[in-house]
């Protein structure tokens, strides 16, 4: 028994001995592993640590601003206030958007999708409550911070459109990227940030977005950033300003002028080319765009019958009518088919094949020569020397004065318009060219097409000579074009006949304008009406007789170009007015209006807008 | 002869004298430690970890110096009634248990949530060590000697593991076998037992696990596979440990504990907050420490006289040994996360009361070290 138990007491020590080796030898394998990993690999793992201790946040660039030719900021960037939840800090989300709601107002839709992107992002991601803020709210907001932990009111910058609408043709908007568009790039998918969609803003992207940066911060397990390292970080590229050669008063006063039509107008320096004012009406608020416009607001602008998304001056296209006239005088003098005194006889229409060809005045303008027919813009004398010109000719003259084709200016979507000829016509329709259809086209009606940045083109080149072409941006060259080689006589003879239009009794516009009303400064102009509907005999036996008593849509469209100094050229208008009824007169006063402010401005004579150093005083 | 007493000390001074100093010392720097790592792991902040930490461990001191004043006989009158009111608490588990992270383990008592499974670690040690005393040592080998630990041993681990709580059985059930080991077993019994063992293993794995436990296996494999899911917890703990290097990147300076890259930081991977901020010599000092506790278990067990001090004494100590070898196998990735604290240095009050409750005992087995009582009438009659 004694012998058993000394035994079993000698079995226990020799086996508690094998655990103790047992242990000992565990211990030595943790020991080992420990090393391993805090000194053979440890450099790896260093790694991996700051991997996690550190991100880059991306910092978005301040976009570039548009100026115009003085450098007045059109597209800006404003401070605008939001306020932002992060859900990681703010608790239930909830009760957080409860005691928010106390302080500003939160609508019960904005709710909803605040609390949907609340379960869709990660916890520390900032979800948007409200955008655009006004002082007073965000400052309650400030006020209420501590109470509402998880809630963060920030100042970001927004783009704004200090001109409204009478800009939004030109610039365009800004808007976040679509997904298309965005795909993987980190800084479009950027919250709030937002890229060029549609006008210069589009066209000018490159220019304005600029670079992103990136802030180095630390942060915990969560993604919550702890600490900046300004140091270690790369600060974002601002975008460049871009420079237009639009002048914002000309451009503003031309807006307002044509409020309420349905127009456009063209206003550009005859000798470089800059264009001064470039107006569609009606306009939009581009800042509706920036900070998303409404269902309601969109349809309503996309329905409009005046169409105000649509930039007529660009994209409008409208038969040239007989502000095409002085083109085809000067075509017909340079080919020596008639001579400056011949005169014709205008008995209100001539026959041609088996139809009459009628002249806007009914009883006639009697005989007249070219001077006159301009002046007066009698249709019958157009018909007589289009008969001697030939349709290729004309088709000729009107491309060498930049009709049918798209003028580059840095802008989507500027029309080619139409200058129709046999070839155009046969691939265009499969057939042939009609002589009658020479005669018509004289007039600047029937198939040809225009646009009113295309009329002052044309404005600009019989003022000036040049084959000027037109620019939007300070920063793309001056083209001044080749002399465009017609005889001093003639081009004299022509401006002379556009000058009387307005200046001399018996000129369409003399009663509607009657001078530019600047003293010692005469303008040279010519009116255009293009028909859209034909008075049936129904409607004239009805008591319909005049424009103005048939529907919107159907009155004719008004036009009229204008250049001045008459004999010193340096600015050229071009208005089209859309349906404006009663002739050209609702296109000619605006346009004269415009002109006269250009006279008086004069903003070519002050030369290339420089932006001021800072701490250099003027000398 | 006050020296080398063969005497059992019987009063309070007496016991007091005998107390093995060098153990508590060893005690009460770790749980120092703890304290430490509890303030780095809330950012250099005494609340809310550190300051409870250190009253738990003050209250667990005294406990465990009050238990270690009780004599043997004590002990040995309570280890069947404590082993099978650990029992029934694990059957009431089974039957009316709280449910938490989709494991059974806690019961409500009044206002007292309790975890049978961490009584049961020291109640089925004393049963062990208390069947073993009672029988012969010519009985070991015997269906008797082997029927009845077998049992005492796989009741609770049964019900353990059905909890399901893994890393609790596996220990539960190695120290039972260390104690069955120690009690003089066979070779010939061992090796077979443990052929059965590793066979009842593989078929267990097959079928009698829980996914998330399976799971958790895979992930040890290979956590790189799902870095967000199951491995995020070994691989940023391995990020911590390896990042400290060898001497760590300075207290309250860890940025994977200090910016809460490390999940549960506060209880089971507290280990690396101290080997990313104390590096390899922390990691080493610590260990060593342990170490130290270990031997001087060992050398108290091996200086008892009685059958049931020797096995209680080795039986506590491999419960403690296997809660650091788990644990820091577990943090530097080279065992599955069980959820095994690190003793004495993890926040969390049951498992620190039920260390230092069974330091209590070997403190007390090293005072009482001559006793021994006689063998009593064993289990059954």
């Amino acid at each position: 028994m004694k012998a058993d138990l000394q035994e079993q007491q000698l079995k226990f020590t020799r086996r508690a001995l094998m655990m103790g080796g047992g242990g000992a030898l565990v211990f030595t394998a943790l020991a080992a592993r420990l090393h391993q990993l805090q000194v053979i690999d440890t450099e790896r793992y260093r790694l991996l640590s700051e991997d996690n201790q550190f991100n880059f946040l991306l910092t978005p660039p301040s976009r570039g601003r548009i100026l115009d030719r003085f450098g007045v900021p059109v597209a800006d960037n404003r401070d605008s206030y939001r306020v932002v939840m992060i859900p990681e800090q703010a608790g239930n989300a909830e009760e957080a958007l409860d005691r928010l709601g106390r302080v500003i107002d939160i609508t019960p839709e904005q709710r909803d999708r605040i609390l949907r992107n609340v379960q869709r992002s990660p916890s520390f991601r900032p979800v948007t409550i409200r955008e655009d803020l006004d002082w007073r709210s965000f400052a309650a907001i400030n006020l209420e911070t501590p109470e509402l932990p998880g809630i963060i009111p920030e100042v970001v910058e927004i783009r704004d459109y200090p001109s409204g609408s009478s800009f939004a043709h030109i610039l365009g908007y800004v808007q976040p990227a679509p997904e298309s568009v965005a795909g993987d790039d980190p800084l479009l998918r950027h919250p709030g940030f937002r890229i060029g969609r549609t006008g210069a803003e589009a066209a000018r992207e490159d220019t304005l977005r600029g670079e992103r940066g990136s802030l180095k911060v630390e942060v915990n397990a969560f993604g919550r950033v702890i600490r900046e390292l300004p140091d270690q970080s790369i600060p974002a590229t601002p975008g460049e300003d871009v420079r237009l050669t639009i002048d914002a008063e000309v451009q503003r006063f031309a807006h307002e002028r044509l409020a309420g039509e349905s127009a456009a107008a063209v206003a550009m320096d005859v000798e470089n080319g800059d264009l001064l004012a470039l107006v569609s009406t009606p306009g939009f608020d581009p800042n509706q765009f920036v900070t998303g416009i409404s269902q309601t607001d969109f349809n309503a602008l996309n329905q409009n019958e005046y169409r105000p998304l649509y930039n007529k001056a660009l994209q409008g296209t409208y038969p040239p009518a007989s502000t095409f006239k002085a083109v085809v005088a000067l075509a017909a003098l340079e080919a020596g088919v008639v001579r400056p005194e011949e005169r014709f006889t205008c008995r209100g229409s001539i026959p041609f094949g088996d139809r009459e060809f009628h002249c806007w005045r009914r009883e006639g303008h009697g005989r007249v020569n070219l001077r006159d027919a301009v002046k007066t813009s009698c249709d019958v004398y157009f018909y007589e020397i289009a008969q001697r010109l030939g349709i290729e000719r004309i088709a000729q003259a009107a491309r060498r004065f930049g009709l049918g084709s798209a003028p580059e200016i840095g802008l989507a979507g500027v029309s080619r318009g139409i200058v129709p000829d046999p070839q155009w016509k046969l691939s265009r329709y499969g057939q042939p060219w009609a002589q009658g259809e020479t005669l018509i086209t004289a007039i600047g009606q029937g198939f040809m097409l225009t646009s009113p940045l295309q009329m002052a083109i044309m404005t600009a080149r019989l003022a000036s000579g040049r084959s000027v072409s037109p620019r939007l941006y300070q920063d793309q060259p001056v083209d001044r074009g080749e002399p465009l080689a017609i005889n001093d006589a003639h081009m004299a003879l022509v401006r002379d006949g556009l000058r009387a239009v307005v200046h001399e009794p018996g000129g369409t516009s003399y009663y509607t304008l009657g001078g530019l009303g600047v003293d010692g400064v005469e303008m040279a102009g010519k009116t255009g009406t293009a028909q859209v509907y034909s008075i049936t005999a129904e409607e004239r036996e009805a008591g319909v007789r005049t424009q103005n008593e048939l529907p919107w849509r159907l009155r004719d469209h008004g036009m009229f170009i204008c250049y001045a100094p008459a004999d010193r050229p340096r600015y050229a208008v071009a208005t089209v007015v859309e349906h404006g009824g009663g002739g050209s007169r609702a296109a000619a006063r605006p346009a004269r209006d415009i002109l006269r402010l250009l006279i008086e401005r004069d903003p070519a004579s002050a030369g290339p807008f420089v932006a001021m150093e800072s701490g250099s005083s003027p000398t | 002869m006050a020296v080398f007493r063969e005497t059992v000390p019987r009063t309070f001074q007496e016991k007091l004298f005998e107390l093995n100093w060098s153990v508590v010392l060893l005690l009460l720097l770790l749980g120092g430690v703890g304290v430490a790592m509890l303030y780095s792991a809330a950012e250099g902040q005494w609340n809310p970890w550190a300051s409870r930490h250190l009253v738990r461990f003050s209250i667990g001191i005294t406990v465990m110096l009050s238990i270690a004043l009780f004599p043997p006989r004590f002990w040995m009158g309570m280890a069947y009634p404590i082993y099978f009111g650990a029992l029934a608490l694990l059957v009431g588990v089974e039957l009316f248990g709280v449910t938490i992270n989709g494991a059974q383990r806690w019961l409500d008592v009044g206002p007292i949530r309790m975890q049978p499974s961490e009584i049961m670690k020291i109640a089925q040690v004393l049963a062990l060590a208390r069947f073993y005393h009672d029988l012969p040592p010519d009985k070991v080998n015997s269906p008797y000697g082997l029927l009845v630990p077998a049992f005492l041993i796989g009741a609770p681990v049964a019900l353990i593991l059905h909890q399901p709580d893994l890393g609790t059985a596996v220990l539960v059930a190695v120290t039972g076998g260390a104690i069955v080991f120690l009690s003089g077993l066979s070779w010939k019994i061992i090796i077979a037992g443990g052929v059965a063992g590793f066979a009842g293993v593989i078929g267990f794995l097959n079928f009698g696990i829980a996914d998330y436990q399976r799971q958790r296996i895979l992930t040890f494999l290979n956590p790189e596979a799902d870095p967000q899911g199951a491995g995020y917890h070994i691989i940023q703990s391995k990020i911590a440990l390896g990042s400290g290097g060898l001497t760590g990147r300075g207290f309250v300076q860890g940025t994977q504990t200090q910016l809460n890259f490390l999940p549960e930081k506060q209880t089971d991977f507290i280990f690396t907050i101290l080997g990313e901020e104390f590096g390899l010599v922390g990691g080493l000092a610590v260990l060593a420490l342990y170490a130290l506790v270990l031997a001087n278990a060992v050398a108290i067990a091996a200086s008892c006289k009685s059958v049931f001090l020797r096995l209680m004494v080795m039986g506590i100590a491999t419960t403690f040994a296997l809660y650091v070898f788990i644990n820091v196998g577990m943090v530097t990735g080279m065992l599955p996360v069980v959820g095994v604290p690190l003793p004495l240095i993890s926040y969390g009050g049951t498992v620190m009361m039920a260390v230092l409750f069974g330091f209590g005992l070997i403190l007390g087995a090293h005072i009482h070290r001559n006793a021994d009582p006689p063998r009593g009438a064993g289990l059954f009659g």
